[in-house]
This record gives structure tokens, C-alpha cells and sequence, in this order.
């Protein structure tokens, strides 16, 4: 697993950078974030949930049988939304409210 | 290198869960001065940065502490401190009161009590419980956060510990703490052994990646006593994105089975490391692969199961969504991770007193770093952090601080400035990792073995890793970080060579998986009554047999 950072979309606030766990992700002579150690990414979506600009993506390896789909995080009126993005162009949508326990 | 020297009354080594807790204990306590070292940043930084699906250390309703030692002891067939299991037990339930209070969602039934998720969980919604331990150490007056410093070494002074010195990873600062007391919370070990996915995807593991058994390493080397570093921690997961599988098997009642679609389970027993052996054995007699039984399950749990594992590990949501097969249309595929050294889960780590005090004087350890007290999950860690700074505390005020002699200073930047100089390294960090992961996997019961190792194959192990020492010296950084890495790549030697050492020690299998030793395939009595402890003595691991003591008597602590 890894992530993708839309350097187009970043507007370099540097809070992904501030967050990874890994310390894996920097800002270019632009200022815009970017992944420098792809494979050594843990997957934990931090940085996703971080970023104002909605411009990281996680996906799964294809090692690991990932096909493609992107996942992001948006947060609205106080609810989590997962948003995964499938290859065919289709979209998938996930809303958790953090008020919630989990049921398991 | 650029000198930053500081002074403080607490030093806190890892700002994850225990180290938050010991903080927010030591302010509220006290108007000692704590500062805390991350190597990353405290908001997501150790186990929890993804979330965790369940506080799975509490005492329920009509159950008592002594319960919960008594399961812990149990799950780890008898090598455990029962002072350390109790004490720790004791203050479950105050910190889960602490950690709802600020602000941890936890499910509740009609009359507003805990709902339990068996004899000891309690369900909740813990993507959010790092930001929330950290936003309440960062409110605090006394409490200063240095984020970005990975410590690479304790400071010794006057035949205790007296600081610790540390590199910016973004500075390439050097840094000298003096402090009047250290707690060392870096966590466990991942990474010393071949992952399940040794490619792209080889961080894609259960263990943070991230945590490189530094506090074990610095404990080592200065010679601390160190215990039971054999009981390796082995996770049964969900295959490839090796997210956790107790919620599938506690939430929605899954039963482990095999490709013949028998239930397995309960062929081999339901202790932790029995789980595990029980689908190592499933395979290699010719029934895999193993799963978990979903299929079947309803919608609104599909639905249920789909938001749990997005709030801890949403790479397994990510997989059910993207094949188009949730966990009812398709049984959950499971495997064994590589061995981690985990004393939150196991028993490894540093040998302490009821108090949580290391046999290095002014060093104190909680959290995974902290042996002899398994299943303490995040409850536990807060709970030792509580007891640790409580200790510690005490300890500053009949102790002066003592000052780190310059002459140490500088070995340890000379130490430093070697990695960072002229570059003739034939390899690189990276390379020596893959080959100690891969020799592990071979040699010290990796997944290749299926967990299984002789004395032969370990003394095999203990050359190649002395000889990846010997390489790791000559490495070279051309940043900070890559300075990190390089340290980061020794102690994880150091901790797989003690592993070897404890490994070879313990002649029996307790524990199948675990400790899966070929050449003594069965229980014993006389090492069921021991602790395999070891202390690092004229460069040597000089293995410590110590008894466990019946009805909670204390134990033999040397060296303080």
C-alpha cells in the first residue's frame, strides 16, 4: 500500500508532511508534498485525512492484489466520508460519524 | 554537528501511548518539567495512527483484576509477572474513564454502562484516539514536545541514566537532554524479520513499521536486564493487507476453517499462539488456505464490518470494496505475520520492578518496551505509563540529576559524523535490512520455516547477524534521515541477536509458533518455572535464569 499526492491539488499547507508517521513525505523546491519513500508507506491514511485539499490518495499494491481504486477522506458537517474511486470510473462512498461506536 | 543541549526533570523517549499518558500523569501530579522526544510527530505517531477497533483490556462488570492477570498468565502458559499483571489490571478501568473524558467514543447500553464485547473489551470508535491522547499532552503547561528527534543512545553518568542524546531528523541537530529521570516508551520491534510481503508492499504490516526496537536496543547496550525476548509475537491476520482479525472472529462470531471448510479451531486450542499454529499446521498438511467463516453473515453486518475496519486498518474495507466481494459472499482468508517483538502482547522487554523501574537506575519503562506484563493492549500501556511516572517522580525528588560527562558527548557525535563523512560503502541501509530480515526468516524461525528453528540453524543466524554488524558500521548517510535509518538498522541487529540468544535458551516449546523449537519440541517442566532473562556483559549476552515466584511474591531485582 502507498499513496499518491496530486501535485496539482496540494496547496503545500505542509500538514501531511507534519503528520506521516514515517516521516515520509516532503515538500519539493515548490513547496508542494510529496512521497519520497513510496514503499516503506504504512498505510495508516493520516495523511489523507489531513489534507485540506483532498489531493492524497491511498491505494493497495498490486503485490498484494490491488487493482487500482483510489481512496480518500472528506469531512463534512462533522462526518467522515471514505471515497473510493474504482478503475471503471465508478465511485463507492462510506459516511462514519466518529459519534459512533463500532458495532464489533 | 550542530550541539543543542537541553535540561529537564522527565524525559519521555517516544511520544505514542504509554509516553502521552506518563506526561499527562507526571503533570498532573507534579510541576516537574517533562519533555517528550518523537521521532515522528505525537498526533499519529505509534501503534495508534490509524486508529485501534476495541479497548481490549478491561475489567467488565462482575469480573475483577485478578481476572484479567489470570487470563494474561494463562494465554501465555504460565511466563508472566503476575505483580506486574495485577498492577497493571488494577487501573484499566480509571484510565478508560480518563481516555472517555477526553473525548474517546465508547459504546454504551440502554442504562448508559459500557456495552463489553466479551469478558474483557469494550467497543468503540478509535480512529481518532491518538489525536486525542495528543491534543491532551499538548494543552499542558509543563509539558514540552520535541518532535522530529529520533534518540539514538541513553547518556550514561555516575553508573545511571542521565539523558539521552538524540539527532533532528529534520535540524540533523545533535541533541544532549539531561534529565533527572528517563521513561523509555519506544514501543516494540517490527521489521526483523522477512514481512508477509517482502516488495512493494513490505510496510503493509500489522506492527508499525516504524518502531525498530530502539528502547530495547539502547537498553542492551547499556546493559540492562532484558527478559523473554523468545516469546516472539506472531499475528493471525486477514491475508495480504493484514488487518486484525479478532474483529471478524469476536464481532461476527467467525470461525477459523480450513479450504475443506472444516472449523479448525478448536483442534489445536484458543490461545493466541494456538491460533496461529493452527493454520500454519492447516497448510502444511495440505487444507489451505484457512479462513474466517463470513460468508453468510447479513448486509447491516457487511455494512457494520466495513466502517469497523475503516476506523483501524482501511486497507481491508479498500480490499472488500474494490474485489467487489464483502466478507459475506466471500470467507476471509487468513495467515501468519512474520515474528514481532511485542511486550504488549508478549511478555519481551526490559525486566522491571512492581514499579516499572528498569535495573538501570534512573530509567523507568512502560508500553511495549516493558517486559514480563503480555496482553496489555492500549489500556495497559496508558496504565504502566501512569505507574511509570508515578515512579519516576518519586525517584527525582530523593535524586539530584547527575551531569553527562563531555567526553561521552563526544564519542557518541564522532559516532555520528562517521555515517555522515566520506562515503566508501560498498552497500546500503537498505541492503543490510533485507539481508537481516532475510537471514532471520531463514535461520531464527521466520514464515519460511513456518516458525520453526534448530540450535544449528540459530547459530547460523548469530554469525550472519554478527557479520551485518560488522558492515552496518560502514554505512553511510547523506541526510538526517538516512542517519535515522542507519540507527534504526542497528538496533534492529542488536534485538535480533538477543532474540537468537533467548531463542537458543529456552530448551522447550511453550509456546507453538511462537517459540516452534524442533530440537525440543515439547514443554518442560523446569523451564516452565523460568524466565529467560539476559544482560549484555564485555560484549557478550550472558543468558539469566530466573524462577517465577508463586502467589505474587516480588522478584529478584538486581542491580539497583
Amino acid at each position: 500500500m502507498s499513496i499518491a499526492i496530486d501535485r496539482n491539488k496540494c496547496v503545500g499547507c505542509g500538514k501531511c508532511r507534519t503528520v506521516c508517521p514515517g516521516s515520509l513525505i516532503k515538500l519539493d523546491d515548490s513547496g508542494r508534498a510529496f512521497i519520497k519513500y513510496p514503499r516503506d508507506c504504512w498505510g495508516c491514511t493520516s495523511c489523507i485525512k489531513e489534507c485540506p485539499a483532498y489531493a492524497i490518495r491511498f491505494y493497495l499494491g498490486a503485490d498484494i492484489g490491488g487493482a487500482g481504486s483510489l481512496v480518500h477522506t472528506e469531512k463534512t458537517d462533522g462526518i467522515l466520508k471514505w471515497i473510493i474511486e474504482k478503475p471503471d470510473g465508478s465511485v463507492s462512498q462510506i459516511d462514519i460519524d466518529p459519534k459512533e461506536s463500532n458495532k464489533y | 554537528m550542530k550541539v543543542k543541549k537541553l535540561d529537564t526533570d522527565i524525559l519521555i523517549i517516544g511520544g505514542g501511548t504509554a509516553g502521552c499518558y506518563a506526561a499527562l500523569t507526571a503533570a498532573e501530579n507534579s510541576s516537574a518539567s517533562v519533555l517528550i522526544c518523537e521521532k515522528a510527530h505525537i498526533k499519529r505517531s505509534g501503534c495508534l495512527a490509524a486508529g485501534v477497533n476495541a479497548l481490549n483490556a478491561y475489567i467488565v462488570e462482575g469480573k475483577t483484576p485478578s481476572f484479567y492477570a489470570d487470563y494474561a498468565m494463562n494465554d501465555a502458559a504460565g511466563i508472566a509477572r503476575y505483580d506486574l499483571l495485577l498492577t497493571m489490571s488494577e487501573r484499566l478501568n480509571k484510565v478508560t474513564a480518563r481516555l472517555e473524558k477526553m473525548g474517546l467514543v465508547i459504546l454504551k447500553d440502554e442504562n448508559g454502562r459500557y456495552a463489553a464485547r466479551g469478558n474483557r473489551n469494550l467497543k468503540i470508535n478509535g480512529e481518532n484516539i491518538k489525536p486525542l491522547l495528543a491534543s491532551a499532552v499538548e494543552g499542558l503547561e509543563n509539558v514540552k514536545v520535541l518532535n522530529r528527534v529520533n534518540i539514538i543512545d541513553y547518556a550514561m553518568a555516575d553508573g545511571r541514566v542521565a539523558g539521552a542524546y538524540g539527532i533532528g531528523i529534520e535540524d540533523g541537530a545533535f541533541y544532549v537532554i539531561r534529565a533527572g529521570a528517563v521513561l523509555i516508551a519506544t514501543g516494540g520491534a517490527a521489521g526483523i524479520y522477512k514481512p508477509n510481503n517482502p516488495g512493494f508492499s513490505r510496510h503493509k504490516m500489522w506492527y508499525p513499521p516504524f518502531n525498530t526496537g530502539a528502547g530495547y536496543a539502547m537498553g542492551i547496550r547499556a546493559g540492562a536486564e532484558m527478559t523473554t525476548f523468545e516469546m516472539r509475537f506472531i499475528a493471525l491476520r486477514c491475508k495480504d493487507t493484514i488487518a486484525p482479525t479478532g474483529t471478524l472472529a469476536q464481532g461476527v462470531g467467525a470461525k477459523q476453517i480450513n479450504s475443506l471448510g472444516e472449523v479448525y479451531e478448536t483442534r489445536y486450542g484458543l490461545t493466541t499462539s494456538e491460533r496461529v499454529y493452527g493454520t500454519v499446521n492447516e497448510n502444511q498438511e495440505g487444507r489451505g488456505p484457512c479462513y474466517l467463516k463470513t460468508e453468510g453473515i447479513t448486509p447491516e453486518q457487511d455494512e457494520s464490518l466495513m466502517k469497523a475496519y475503516l476506523n483501524m486498518a482501511p486497507s481491508q474495507t479498500l480490499k472488500w470494496i474494490e474485489s467487489g466481494l464483502a466478507p459475506s459472499r466471500q470467507n476471509v482468508e487468513i495467515e501468519g505475520t512474520e515474528p514481532y517483538i511485542v511486550g504488549g502482547h508478549t511478555a519481551s522487554g526490559y525486566w522491571v520492578d512492581t514499579n516499572r523501574a528498569t535495573t538501570l537506575k534512573g530509567l523507568y519503562a512502560a508500553g511495549d518496551v516493558a517486559g514480563g506484563c503480555p496482553q496489555k493492549y492500549v489500556t495497559g500501556a496508558l496504565a504502566e505509563g501512569e505507574i511509570a511516572a508515578l515512579s519516576m517522580l518519586g525517584y527525582i525528588r530523593d535524586n539530584e540529576p547527575a551531569d553527562i560527562p563531555e567526553e561521552d558527548i563526544a564519542l557518541h557525535i564522532a559516532e555520528a559524523e562517521k555515517f555522515t563523512g566520506g562515503n566508501n560503502s560498498l552497500f546500503t541501509t537498505e541492503q543490510l535490512e533485507e539481508a537481516m530480515q532475510t537471514v532471520m526468516d531463514s535461520y531464527a524461525g521466520g514464515i519460511k520455516t513456518n516458525y520453526r528453528f534448530t540450535g544449528a540453524q540459530l547459530e547460523i543466524a548469530r554469525q550472519k547477524i554478527k557479520q551485518l554488524v560488522i558492515l552496518s558500521g560502514r554505512l553511510h548517510a547523506d541526510d538526517p534521515q538516512e542517519l535515522m535509518y542507519i540507527y534504526e538498522l542497528r538496533e534492529r541487529l542488536t534485538v535480533a541477536l538477543s532474540v537468537i540468544a533467548h531463542l537458543e535458551a529456552r530448551k522447550e516449546t511453550r509456546w507453538h509458533s511462537f517459540a516452534e523449537n524442533l530440537d525440543h519440541p515439547e514443554k518442560s517442566s523446569e523451564f516452565g518455572k523460568k524466565f529467560v532473562n539476559s544482560r549484555l556483559e564485555n560484549g557478550e549476552i550472558r543468558i539469566i535464569l530466573r524462577d517465577i515466584t508463586e502467589g505474587g511474591e516480588p522478584y529478584e531485582h538486581s542491580d539497583r
